[in-house]
């Protein structure tokens, strides 16, 4: 008899490989779930009519003695941000109807030649704008290990369905920390891949220069996988960028630790689990090393700089012409008025203002420029940093997951979430989040390892040490 | 100070039509938002060279496919469309509905 939820990618792939397991079943048995606890977590804003005969395609696949991949009939959640040919997508948002993806996600094609089954498409932030899922048009989702406190986000819909076993295992993005941070929150893995490691073609654009796509999962090995399954160059993403692979190096590792950032704010159970954590890892074998990085307590303004005026000029397309909703005015200024100010949630309205504000005449170059100054000085810093460790460990979020509604008010609050995952995307860098335990309250707390460009294989290696403890 | 004109020209330049309840909400909100980001006026100069120096990519001008097979898929997604074109209200002459 099969435990479906201890799962992970891997132990599915060995028995649907030994004809123990079909797709069918495993596709079942998550649908059944879902049909049983999403009235409650509000987690799928649709489960695909064809999911179950994308799982008998598969079976079917293998029956006929073809390849079984290693993603071959594993069901997986998709981000409402990520295109599927012929699905809706609607990243959340009012604003964009009915619209009906036309051609499929690069990740999505990539997804579908392994023949895995896409379950279904999961709740998010309104444009991935957010940290707890709470500014979806349709509804916050809640955490599943308690339904009382937000699942993180902006892909809080793909952490909740994997925590919740509601899927295998589901596809995220991640702009500023929108991946790692509900995974920590929900006790889940999370990876936000080297910028260009995995084409975008295919997702809504939120922020050019920080945007990536990663997978949220049970287990490092499952990150892994997820990993070489979607990573490579695409030509139709022109910042994607061939592998070039930090040379897997063995372990022991230096872990650099910046503990001059870790200072206030920081949750006293996260601190203290943080620092077990540290101590777990040099009973390893691996060395805890102080690093400085001066440049990192900027990252935070920066990056509510560049994000909010990339975002806003990304989102001018969504005008009510050619895909999405149209709400009527008097004249055309006031067609792209009205389906813009009704179209738009309250937090993205906020920021194309805050976006508009910064690229303006006159504070271009005070808010503009100077953060993408010191954008490149974080990433010097981490170049630097990296001379002398092998990855950087801080905590995932300064908070465990908080309840619903206790930060809707004030925005600043929420951006203050982002702290320690914001700085990676300004770098480019990848980064992992790794359950690292639980609060007393058993509230699941994460840690984050981040390593240089393309440097996953690093990341995979002590993340592995720190799951098996 | 984000002056209410400030932010009516904001939401103009943004195409937002925002409620008199919300202009003020987000004056406020944009205010408490900039006097945290203003930090970075003490970040030291940036003197840091680009890290991962950007290189154009090209691709031949060519058609990457066949013309119009695209096209009723795409329009298809419009909310208001006349054969092969999205339609718009008239911008010339007066603002009038045509």
């Amino acid at each position: 008899m099969i435990d479906f939820s201890t799962l992970t990618i891997k132990a599915a792939h060995e028995l649907i490989a030994k004809r123990e397991l079909t797709s069918r079943a495993l596709t079942e048995y998550y649908i059944n779930a879902i049909a049983e606890k999403n009235a409650d977590l509000n987690v799928y804003l649709e489960v695909f009519s064809d999911a179950l005969g994308q799982a008998d395609a598969a079976d079917a696949a293998i029956a006929a003695g073809e390849p079984v991949m290693v993603l071959t009939g594993i069901p997986i959640a998709i981000k409402d941000n990520i295109l599927i040919k012929g699905k809706k997508a609607s990243s959340a948002s009012k604003i964009l109807g009915n619209y009906v993806g036309t051609y499929d996600a690069t990740v999505v094609k990539k997804l579908k030649e392994q023949k895995a089954v896409l379950i279904g498409r999961v709740n998010m932030d309104e444009f991935a704008m957010g940290g707890s899922t709470e500014n979806s048009a349709f509804g916050p989702t809640k955490n599943p290990v308690d339904p009382t406190r937000v699942p993180g986000g902006s892909s809080g819909g793909s952490a909740a369905a994997v925590a919740g076993d509601m899927a295998l295992a589901a596809l995220g993005s991640d702009t500023g920390g929108s991946i790692r941070q509900p995974a920590s929150f929900c006790g889940v893995v999370g990876l936000k891949p080297t910028y260009g490691a995995v084409s975008r073609y295919g997702l809504m654009a939120m922020a050019s220069s920080l945007d990536q796509i990663g997978p949220i999962v049970k287990s490092v090995d499952d990150a892994e996988i997820m990993f070489a399954a979607l990573a490579g160059r695409d030509p139709l993403d022109s910042t994607s960028l061939a592998s070039s692979a930090v040379a897997s190096k063995a372990g022991p590792y230096v872990v650099g630790v910046p503990f001059d950032f870790l200072g206030e704010g920081l949750d006293p159970e996260v601190k203290a689990n943080f620092e077990a954590s540290l101590e777990k890892l040099k009973a390893k074998g691996h060395t805890v090393k102080e690093i400085s990085l001066p440049a990192l307590k900027y990252s935070l303004a920066c990056y509510y700089v560049l994000m909010p005026a990339e975002a806003s000029t990304n989102l001018a397309r969504f005008d009510g012409v050619r895909y999405g909703a149209l709400k009527e005015g008097a004249n055309l200024l006031e067609d792209y008025l009205n389906s813009r100010g009704q179209g738009f949630g309250r937090e993205v309205r906020r920021r194309i203002m805050l976006g508009t504000y910064v690229l303006s005449a006159g504070y271009y170059d005070a808010y503009y420029h100077k953060a993408n100054d010191v954008r490149r000085l974080i990433a010097a810093e981490y170049r630097k940093a990296f001379e002398t460790v092998d990855v950087i460990a801080t905590p995932t979020a300064p908070s465990p997951a908080f309840k619903l509604g206790s930060k809707t008010s004030d925005p600043l609050q929420m951006y203050l979430e982002d702290i320690f995952t914001v700085p990676v995307n300004l770098a480019g860098v990848p980064a992992i989040s790794v359950p690292s335990g639980k609060t007393a309250a058993g509230l699941p707390l994460g840690i984050q390892f981040t390593a240089p460009h393309f440097g996953e294989q690093l990341l995979f290696a002590i993340g592995r040490d720190i799951e098996h403890n | 100070m984000l002056t209410p004109q400030d932010i009516d020209n904001l939401a103009a330049l943004g195409r937002l039509a925002l409620s008199e309840d919300e202009k003020t909400a987000i004056a406020k909100d944009l205010e408490s938002i900039l006097g945290y980001v203003s930090e970075l006026s003490n970040a030291p100069a940036g003197q840091a060279a680009d890290v991962y120096a950007s290189t154009n990519v090209m691709r031949e001008d060519g058609a990457p496919h066949e013309a119009g097979v695209h096209t009723e898929a795409l329009l298809a997604e419009a909310p208001k469309r006349e054969g092969g074109y999205l339609k718009v209200k008239q911008i010339l002459g007066g603002g009038d509905n045509a």
